[in-house]
């Protein structure tokens, strides 16, 4: 049997010009919300394209008509069938306090494991030099590093002019771009089933063993701390997030023990690595201000004590929003989250 | 190799309804991209100039949000296109191309960002290697973004509503006065065979005048050979004008009168016993 094409047409074209503006608004209208009536009216619509292509697959050879259709079918079944919660609209606070802290705790173990990757970097870094200081500029490829502590921490102290002056909001952006690019290439290669992201925390723990060994050895340990807390209790803190979102990404690749399918295991991750990942750049633009506008000034313009205090009070702080922010059960009901 | 399997991503809905979504090619795709990065590009100059009047004031403040909002730029351009016209960037646009869910639904936030933030490793290590050699040789043409956030980049081209009118506009056809013939024919023709004729129609002003005349002949002389219509029938028409014939009552069944006639009911002249 053939269809009567022309017939075929003549009726259900009106219902399908219909089901195309009701698609064309929804594209356009990304939050326009139908009411119930509408909505039944929608899916009948879908419904009877969804017969009309079957009929077209089975009684007809047209392919002009057939190939509308599967377009029209195809872009009304994304619309029907998305189960996924939908969006909420953008709300800042409820996202940095709740979401970000639960979705932490989640993955808690890949947070300990790109701690521990980072800290074996540090050992690694802090023997080598301890070991071979003539390491020194292989280990820590950074002009500014190469003095002494010592003489650095003489040529900070007797400094009469600031040395950022006029170029601190520069700098500050500087940190957070650079920062932030650093943090998603070290989430992004968890896509190498993590191993790219352990290579990139190791040697940044490398470089933190290596210049902390550098002026511990060198008699500069309040020096250093002050130097590095201030910033560092945030940068660091956000660099292993990144990693933890890199070891989340990895362990779905690789789905030992899950019987998921790799596109469910994905999926299942997906979100949570789009708020750790939001949640590492809020954390790197405040460390990107302290470290320009306060971690570079030093004795006698700010004691090491209230530097060293300021940085034990932003990682106190830290580890209370990670731990426990997002904890009630309020908090943790679906709605919530 | 399948090439229907690497062109297309077969979708079948709980309705039981089968439709495959045309994949992107790299090609296509990578020229799409180099125009965002011309439009990049011009974000960035327009920033540059708009932040020069802020230099104005403070040159720090200036250069510190120039630096900002290049970056910003940068990552944030795929992301917002791609969310708020779901799933196109001006390039994308521009080539008719559409990110969507690799299950056909609708595209998320968190797959729009995945994929963008993914670019850093695609772009590895010059010049898209990465995601493009991935993108070769996965089946449906995704870069690692796209595997990671569970997404495919189709062709979206212009499906206009179908217009048979021309073809099918109950102009006279000598073939209707042979309703026997006009029955058995449309019960030998295959779908195969009616496709090629409805086709051969539909595509005629693509073809050389010689190939569109031998074309006809041919089509003609194998539906004469299925049903052998009386000469009267034939007399006066091009091979062209029979198959045109052939496609309308191929398509436009003749709408049965006799039904009617014989319902009492709506006929009430009509006497059936005698």
């Amino acid at each position: 049997m053939i269809i009567d094409l022309h017939k075929f047409l003549e009726t259900e074209r009106p219902a399908w010009t219909e089901l195309e503006q009701t698609l064309a608004r929804l594209e356009e209208e990304p939050n326009w919300r139908m009411d119930l009536a509408q909505l039944k009216h929608f899916h009948y619509l879908y419904e009877r394209a969804s017969a009309d292509l079957g009929k077209m697959v089975t009684f007809s050879s047209e392919p002009e008509t057939r190939r509308y259709l599967e377009a029209l079918v195809a872009r009304a079944y994304g619309e029907i069938h998305e189960s996924r919660e939908k969006a909420h609209r953008l709300r800042l606070f409820h996202w940095f306090f709740i979401l970000f802290p639960q979705t932490f705790r989640r993955h808690i173990r890949a947070f300990w494991l790109s701690l521990a990757v980072t800290l074996a970097g540090c050992l690694f870094g802090g023997m080598a030099l301890a070991l071979d200081p003539e390491a020194k500029p292989v280990l820590l490829p950074f002009e500014h590093l190469q003095l002494s502590p010592a003489e650095r921490v003489a040529r900070e102290e007797k400094a009469t002019h600031d040395r950022l002056a006029g170029m601190k909001g520069t700098f500050s952006a500087d940190l957070m771009t650079h920062n932030t690019q650093v943090s998603i290439f070290t989430l992004a290669l968890g896509a190498t089933w993590g191993l790219g992201t352990i290579v990139m925390l190791f040697y940044n723990g490398v470089i933190l063993g290596a210049v902390s060994t550098d002026y511990v050895l060198g008699g500069q340990t309040k020096f250093l701390v002050g130097w590095l807390l201030p910033h560092g209790s945030f940068e660091v803190p956000a660099i292993l997030i990144a990693g933890q979102g890199g070891f989340i990404l990895g362990g779905a690749l690789i789905g030992w023990g899950r019987r998921a399918s790799l596109r469910s295991r994905l999926q299942a991750v997906s979100a949570d690595l789009v708020i750790l990942i939001f949640g590492v750049g809020v954390m790197l633009i405040w460390a990107g201000l302290v470290e320009s506008f306060f971690s570079q000034y030093h004795e006698p313009v700010i004691s090491y004590t209230f530097k060293i205090m300021f940085g034990l009070m932003e990682l106190g702080l830290l580890t209370l929003l990670l731990a426990r922010s997002g904890s009630s059960p309020a908090a943790r009901t679906p709605e919530a989250g | 190799m399948d090439t229907s399997r690497v062109s297309t991503l077969a979708i079948r809905t709980p309705e039981g309804i089968a439709f495959s979504l045309p994949l992107a090619c790299p090609v296509t795709r990578s020229v799409a991209w180099v125009i965002d990065i011309a439009c990049i590009g011009a974000l960035m100059l327009l920033l540059h100039f708009g932040l020069k009047l802020v230099s104005i004031i403070n040159v720090d403040l200036g250069t510190s949000l120039s630096v900002l909002a290049y970056f910003a730029a940068q990552i944030g351009y795929g992301i917002v296109c791609e969310w708020f016209w779901r799933g196109q960037t001006v390039g994308k646009r521009m080539l008719r191309l559409r990110v969507v869910d690799a299950r056909g639904l609708r595209l998320q936030f968190s797959q729009v960002v995945l994929r963008n933030l993914l670019r850093f490793l695609d772009a590895l290590p010059a010049c898209y290697l990465v995601g493009g050699v991935t993108s070769l040789f996965n089946p449906h043409a995704q870069r690692l973004g796209d595997l990671v956030a569970n997404t495919i980049v189709v062709r979206n081209p212009r499906m206009p509503e179908p217009d048979l009118d021309q073809l099918l506009s109950g102009k006279f056809n000598s073939l209707r006065e042979y309703p026997h013939l006009e029955a058995r024919l449309r019960q030998r023709v295959s779908p195969a065979e009616a496709r090629l004729a409805l086709q051969s129609l539909l595509r005629r002003d693509q073809l050389d005048l010689q190939a569109r005349l031998e074309l006809f002949e041919q089509l003609a002389a194998h539906f004469r050979a299925i049903v052998v219509f009386p000469p009267e029938a034939c007399e006066g028409i091009t091979a062209e004008q029979y198959i045109r014939n052939v496609v309308d009552v191929l398509f436009r069944p003749r709408v049965s009168k006799v039904n009617t006639n014989l319902d009492p009911n709506l006929n009430p002249n009509l006497n059936l016993k005698s």
